[in-house]
């Protein structure tokens, strides 16, 4: 069971949730940008939610599929195509052998899970199938999705070529899932101010939630650089080094902010001004250079009632899910 | 304030020295920071990984991964995994802050091991460090005399960060503290570099603003040895010259 890359993409990694425990080795945690949209993916087709995905960035490469086998496709809609056929984000599909994946038109979104049935067959590195592109290491050989790359699937007992109609590349089982609220409002962020917020002038905290900041097309993996107007501190106090986390918002000496995403640095200097909330890191994840981003302050009650909220319903989701899954095969 | 915690306290530590104050902050909705103060100080470091070493040594269900910079110790954790196993009263934030304020008050006594003292070879020979000769020139010293006091010293190593096993060492004899470059070039793995007070290895190649004064023929950073980061915070460090010749044959090895 495998797939084959026929056309690489901009930057398709292979991620899990993340390589947690090893940052004091300057190893970052890394992983998959929107926690969310790979968590689902996992669950439509009955996988462990921290199971290896591959993050496609647009354009987005091609994919053969070798054998019959079960896929899903979440987060960004880059207009996903099985041969000639659009096929349907959030859903389970069973794909026929020989059918092509790929992503003709960016519709919206900045990262597109796929995951497969049993999960793609990669050594782990230090606990964690996630591709750290620096140190060469995890996912797939430490690198970057190129051409010719074959992929296997861990063997599984399960197989769905029985639900394929004769003739059809696939068929897209019935249920699918609502996202809820999770990418509602998309450029509305939360966050909760950081150590250094008292150090911005009483303007500057104005304008952090009253202005709108635009994310700058040099925005990556690392992180978001944001334009928007000046933020100043009453004081330049120079900062020693200290830990930064996936969210947090920094003030570049420039007056201008950069929020750290999935592969920041473990450590940094500048002002942290702020932190998005957990529960708002998937739909930035999904934002895109040229976007807005409102910033709205709240507090750390609140942050945590959302994130437990996001994680009670990825709960009932995974147990929809697999419910669905055991009646198809049953 | 959403539960900042400020408190002056004193407390014998390793040296002897006192504690007087700290602050345990949010570093988001996911990570607590307790913070000693924005120094760069050996007792201070050496607190913070006392309590790194008792934190670990007593987790909790939740607790994802630590980190100790200069001045501080950094606690990531899934506050979702807090509320469900131990059922704060307030938030997990609240709950984890109090772990870290039990590890600061349990690691009173605690002494550090004196740790070996790791030898590290440094070619400085023209074309291993290539902003020695401009070094030597701001700080009116020889280049022989900029090597010499550099592996004079004994470093600390503070902390692991910026990029996997990169050490920020210090503190470097204020002779040769030249600051960072303006605009960042590229590195080679191996390189040692000088940044004000602090000296530190690159264990990639990566652009960086350090000024390189030489650099190591061993690999610092092996994703795959069963250890992947030779030097770790609390290390103590020491460089040593070698030739061309003698980086050459290391490489072969």
């Amino acid at each position: 069971m495998s797939l084959t890359i026929i056309k690489p993409g901009l930057l398709d990694t292979l991620q899990d949730q993340g390589r947690a425990g090893y940052s004091r080795l300057g190893i970052n945690r890394g992983g998959v940008m929107d926690r969310y949209a790979a968590q689902v993916a996992n669950m439509l087709v009955g996988n462990d939610t921290n199971e290896a995905v591959i993050e496609i960035h647009f354009p987005g490469a091609q994919f053969l599929f070798e054998q019959n086998t079960l896929i899903s496709i979440t987060g960004g809609n880059y207009n996903a195509m099985l041969n000639d056929e659009p096929v349907p984000l959030w859903h389970p599909i069973v794909v026929r052998k020989n059918a092509i994946l790929h992503f003709p038109k960016l519709q919206n979104g900045s990262r597109c899970y796929l995951a497969v049935h049993g999960g793609f067959c990669v050594s782990k590195w230090l606990n964690s199938y996630s591709t750290h592109l620096k140190a060469a290491a995890g996912g797939f050989h430490g690198r970057k999705l190129e051409k010719g790359d074959e992929i296997s699937f861990k063997e599984t007992s399960i197989y769905f070529a029985g639900l394929l109609k004769p003739g059809k590349e696939f068929e897209a089982l019935k249920w699918g899932v609502d996202t809820g609220n999770t990418y509602e409002h998309p450029n509305e962020i939360f966050f909760i101010p950081g150590n250094e917020w008292e150090q911005l002038t009483n303007q500057s905290k104005d304008a952090m939630v009253e202005d709108n900041f635009t994310i700058h097309p040099f925005s990556d993996r690392m992180g978001y650089q944001l334009k928007g107007v000046d933020l100043k501190r009453h004081q330049n106090t120079e900062l020693v080094s200290s830990a930064v986390s996936f969210g947090t918002i920094q003030l570049l000496p420039n007056g201008q902010l950069i929020v750290l995403m999935a592969d920041h640095q473990t450590t940094g200097g500048y002002p942290r001004i702020g932190h998005v909330i957990s529960a708002h890191l998937p739909k930035l994840a999904q934002l895109r250079p040229s976007d807005c981003i409102h910033f709205i302050r709240t507090d750390i009650d609140k942050a945590e009632q959302l994130l437990i909220a996001q994680q009670q319903e990825l709960n009932i989701l995974q147990r929809a899910c697999m419910e669905r899954l055991n009646s198809m095969v049953c | 304030m959403y539960g900042c915690v400020l408190k002056k306290l004193t407390s014998t530590i390793s040296n002897s020295k006192v504690i007087s104050q700290y602050k345990i902050f949010p570093l988001g909705d996911s990570a607590v920071t307790f913070d000693m103060g924005n120094s760069i100080s050996e007792p201070l470091n050496q607190k913070a990984l006392a309590m790194q070493h008792w934190l670990l040594a007593h987790p909790f269900e939740g607790l994802k991964d630590c980190l100790v910079a200069y001045s501080s110790l950094t606690v990531l954790y899934n506050p979702v995994l807090i509320k469900k196993y131990y059922n704060p009263a307030s938030t997990a934030y609240a709950w984890v802050a109090d772990k870290l304020q039990q590890a600061f008050e349990k690691t009173v006594q605690t002494k550090q091991a004196a740790r070996e003292l790791i030898q590290i070879p440094v070619c400085y020979e023209a074309g291993y460090g290539p902003d020695l000769a401009a070094l030597a020139r701001s700080t009116q010293l020889t280049e022989q005399e900029v090597v010499a006091i550099h592996t004079d010293t004994i470093y600390n190593v503070y902390m692991i960060g910026f990029l996997p096993g990169f050490s920020y060492m210090g503190e470097v004899d204020e002779r040769i503290a030249a600051p960072r470059k303006q605009t960042p070039s590229p590195v080679l793995a191996g390189s040692v570099g000088i940044a004000g007070s602090q000296t530190g290895i690159y264990p990639l190649n990566s652009p960086g603003g350090w000024q390189i004064v030489g650099r190591t023929p061993l690999r610092l950073f092996d994703p795959f040895a069963p250890e992947p980061v030779k030097l770790q915070a609390g290390d103590r460090v020491q460089f040593y010259a070698i030739t061309k010749e003698e980086f050459v044959s290391y490489s072969v090895i």
